[in-house]
């Protein structure tokens, strides 16, 4: 019985099937959906970890203990988790450790491309490649294997095409693994990595990835698919698809495992074929490998190194080329399309963080951002964020510039969970340093960007246990920072006065503007439409200046300055009544004033919500 | 009925008009059909009213590609009207595109700084393109059928009368994805669908 799973699912499916005792992530597109299905089925245990370096720590500990394991995140994940990666390289572990990377070609959700196979080759890790979702759920099986085999971390490389496309999937059952421990292991000098150990153990990594690559000779990951020998092409990953598409008859060299490559392999297959090119995404990794074994090959020069590929761009690129293609590239029809208005990502209608970047708007703050829904305070009108790049990367980069010696002064503004992530240790620093920097901490109570997760501030794990929740004003206060507010995100006036108030002193400050994202299932049922009062409206366009998604032009004017009124959309409206308080004409009434003006309707005159639709 | 051949769809809307729920069903009325089936869903940062898109492709032998290539699509199925001609460049010539007759007036617009495209644009873009369009009033529909929400099952009722597998195919996928107490009402709109399209 087959069944159409996502390559997210069928790496959850896959690690199930393998035995896994344990699975670590922290959120990320598009490696998410991994943790969240993985923690649907019995017998594992699963968790959100604060960050991504924290989660191969955990599976590593879990892994060191015994148990199979595994960690997921996304490509900019790994780079948080390089150090726990690298040293896992060098100790191995007792049972198998298996750590998924999922990249991200042309950037659908993130702040840059890498290629993670590099990776690979960097810290000695055999590195998988699936195709579609059946080979992802193999391939993890596979993972599990070579790593207890050669007693090594195995990365599985994804990207988002993999994670998000689905295809059917043939389902097995739950091998039992046996934990491979009772007691923690005391083997110093295999897990204690003090020079004297390391220096050990780098020879018997060099010496393991030479055993891996004579076993990737023979292991059906890797294969020929011969056909007309004019054209070899090698390829892994979703590329593989792309190729088989547009280039139907060429021979294939088909790299399950992308590190370490099969020398004897490639060299027979560069042999039987008269033109040799590799279809890769992103970096030249395999193409590169190819070259060093002095082979002539193709790459790059054909298909491009930057973005994603489709089978427009291979078809494109390598009918350009002259390689045979399947048919000519579709010749575009002039449509003579009219200019189209975009649907640009927007801070949702109600969203909590808008009251707290108008305040920065107006005081023209120079602000640190962060990574979450709130980057999205960079757009205009708000234009309120000025640079952001990295999970955490806001309240470090605020202190630096504070401590430059900037005229101005700096504001870092910081989700939750992102600063559970990694926003504690650079706040810690500015309490240690001493600068001036205003951090604010967006609490809408939740992972709110990658999908609503639970975080250490929801008091929920991803296995819908009760937790801990982690306050974070005791928190701030713990490091010495006494300068801290805490506002209601909603109340316009409220986060104006605690703005001023921490800013009147030269000393660090926190302030934490909390409402729960007004997406939450438990919100929606909350919301309260608000409506404008025409008459009242002068058209002043200052409800417009907040960029809410529910707030639009009429078509009718004001009479006095000709400009339009403005007009709320019920359906997107959650009634947050941030552009009540801003309205200098009250022409926006409050939740309040919308239920006495209902008390003081005489009974036979039904309000709009007696409606019968 | 002719035989099933190979047939990319190309689904498009916008965030929360339940794109995702029909191309799931699509991929798996042509997994039950026994094709091999691909579905790829393409979509930037997660948010509520952006453009979004799936992509499904069927093959009775072989789908290599999860991605349907700029001009291959076989039906280009639109929740929205603006969008039909924001992804029309998807269309093959002589394909067919099913439009549901929803305007979502984005942010751009509403905000005065850009202008929602006319009706004309439609016809003129599809006839460039020599490609059928149908348009499925699906709001209406489902709202005949008891609940507007249904209007994703109003257009798969609009594309099952486009190719050729019977009606069976489509309404035991669908009948398995919707609760039970919403089954008749979901009948209802399934047929208003392909009744909304005349058979050639």
């Amino acid at each position: 019985m087959k069944r159409m799973l996502s390559g997210n699912e069928a790496i959850a499916r896959g690690a199930w099937e393998a035995g896994v005792h344990l699975a670590a992530a922290y959120p990320g597109t598009p490696s998410t959906e991994i943790l969240e299905e993985l923690s649907r089925f019995p017998h594992v245990y699963c968790e959100w970890s604060t960050n991504e370096k924290v989660a191969v720590d955990v599976a590593i500990g879990a892994a060191y203990a015994g148990r199979r394991a595994l960690a997921a995140m996304k490509h900019v994940g790994l780079n948080v988790a390089a150090d726990s990666y690298f040293y896992a390289s060098f100790t191995g572990a007792e049972a198998g450790l298996v750590i998924v990377s999922a990249d991200d070609p042309g950037m659908h959700s993130s702040q840059n491309e890498q290629d993670n196979r590099r990776f690979a080759q960097f810290a000695r890790v055999p590195c998988l490649e699936p195709s579609d979702s059946q080979e992802c759920k193999d391939f993890t099986i596979a993972a599990f294997d070579l790593s207890e085999k050669f007693d090594t971390p195995v990365l599985l490389r994804t990207t988002t095409r993999t994670n998000h496309s689905s295809t059917p999937v043939e389902l097995g059952e739950r091998a039992e693994v046996e934990p491979r421990r009772k007691k923690y292991p005391r083997d110093a000098a295999k897990y204690v990595m003090v020079p004297a150990n390391a220096r050990a153990r780098h020879p018997l990594v060099e010496q393991r990835v030479a055993d891996i690559a004579a076993w990737a000779e023979k292991t059906p990951l890797n294969r020929i698919e011969w056909r007309d020998r004019k054209l070899g092409v090698v390829t892994a990953g979703v590329a593989y698809q792309y190729a088989r598409e547009v280039l139907p008859n060429a021979s294939v060299l088909k790299l399950g495992m992308v590190y370490p490559l099969p020398e004897r392999l490639i060299r027979t297959f560069a042999a039987g074929v008269e033109r040799l090119v590799v279809v890769e995404e992103l970096d030249p990794v395999l193409e590169d490998a190819i070259r060093l074994l002095g082979l002539a090959c193709e790459g790059k020069s054909i298909f491009p190194i930057c973005g994603e590929l489709d089978p427009t761009v291979v078809r494109s690129a390598a009918a350009a080329a002259g390689l045979p293609v399947d048919r000519p590239p579709v010749a575009a029809v002039a449509l003579d399309l009219p200019e189209l208005p975009a649907r640009p990502p927007v801070l949702c209608a109600g969203c909590p963080h808008r009251g707290v970047f108008q305040l920065l708007s107006k005081k023209k703050a120079a602000v640190a951002g962060d990574i979450g829904c709130y980057t999205l305070g960079l757009l205009p009108p708000l234009s309120a964020i000025h640079s952001c790049g990295c999970m955490g990367a806001g309240i470090g980069v605020a202190h630096g510039a504070a401590k430059a010696g900037l005229g101005e002064r700096m504001v870092a503004v910081i989700g939750d969970s992102t600063f559970y992530h990694t926003g504690l240790p650079a706040l810690a620093n500015i309490a240690y340093n001493r600068s001036n920097v205003l951090t604010i901490i967006l609490d809408n109570r939740t992972t709110a960007m990658t999908g609503h997760q639970a975080n250490p501030g929801t008091g929920l794990t991803l296995q819908h246990q009760e937790a801990g929740r982690i306050e974070l004003e005791p928190l701030v206060r713990a490091l010495g920072i006494t300068d801290v507010a805490t506002v209601d995100s909603y109340d316009v006036e409220g986060l104006e006065t605690a703005y001023k108030e921490l800013m009147a002193h030269d000393r660090p400050a926190v302030l934490v503007a909390r409402r729960e994202c007004a997406l939450l299932p438990e919100i929606r049922k909350q919301w309260v439409p608000l409506e404008v009062v025409a008459e009242k409206c002068t058209g002043c366009g200052i409800c417009f200046r907040i960029g809410c998604p529910a707030i639009l032009k009429s078509e009718e004017m004001d009479a006095k300055s000709g400009k339009p009124l403005a007009l709320i959309d019920p359906d997107q409206c959650t009634g947050c009544e941030v552009c009540a308080q801003l309205c200098p004409h009250d022409a926006i009434p409050k939740r309040d004033q919308m239920r006495q003006a209902q008390e003081h309707q005489p009974a036979s005159c039904p309000t709009p919500t007696d409606g019968g639709n | 009925m002719p035989e099933p051949t190979r047939t990319s769809f190309v689904l498009v809307g916008v965030g929360g008009q339940g794109t995702l729920l029909a191309s799931n069903i699509l991929a798996e009325v042509g997994l039950a059909a026994g094709f091999d089936v691909k579905k790829s869903e393409v979509h930037g940062m997660a948010q509520r009213g952006g453009s979004v898109a799936s992509h499904v492709r069927w093959d009775p032998e072989r789908v290599s590609s999860p991605l349907v290539g700029t001009g291959e699509a076989d039906v280009l199925l639109s929740f929205e009207k603006m969008e039909a001609l924001r992804f029309a460049p998807f269309l093959r010539r002589g394909g067919t595109a099913v439009v549901n007759e929803m305007e979502i007036v984005p942010v751009t617009v509403s905000s005065g700084a850009a202008k929602y495209p006319g009706d004309e644009h439609l016809t003129r873009v599809f006839a460039a393109l020599d490609a059928r369009l149908v348009t499925v009033p699906g709001e209406a529909l489902a709202q005949r059928a008891g609940n507007v929400k249904a209007a994703n099952v109003v257009l798969l009722g609009a594309v099952s009368r486009l190719l050729p597998l019977p009606e069976d195919a489509w309404w035991t996928c669908i009948a398995q994805r919707v609760p039970k107490k919403f089954l008749e009402l979901n009948r209802v709109a399934f047929a208003a669908g392909r009744d909304a399209v005349a058979p050639r």
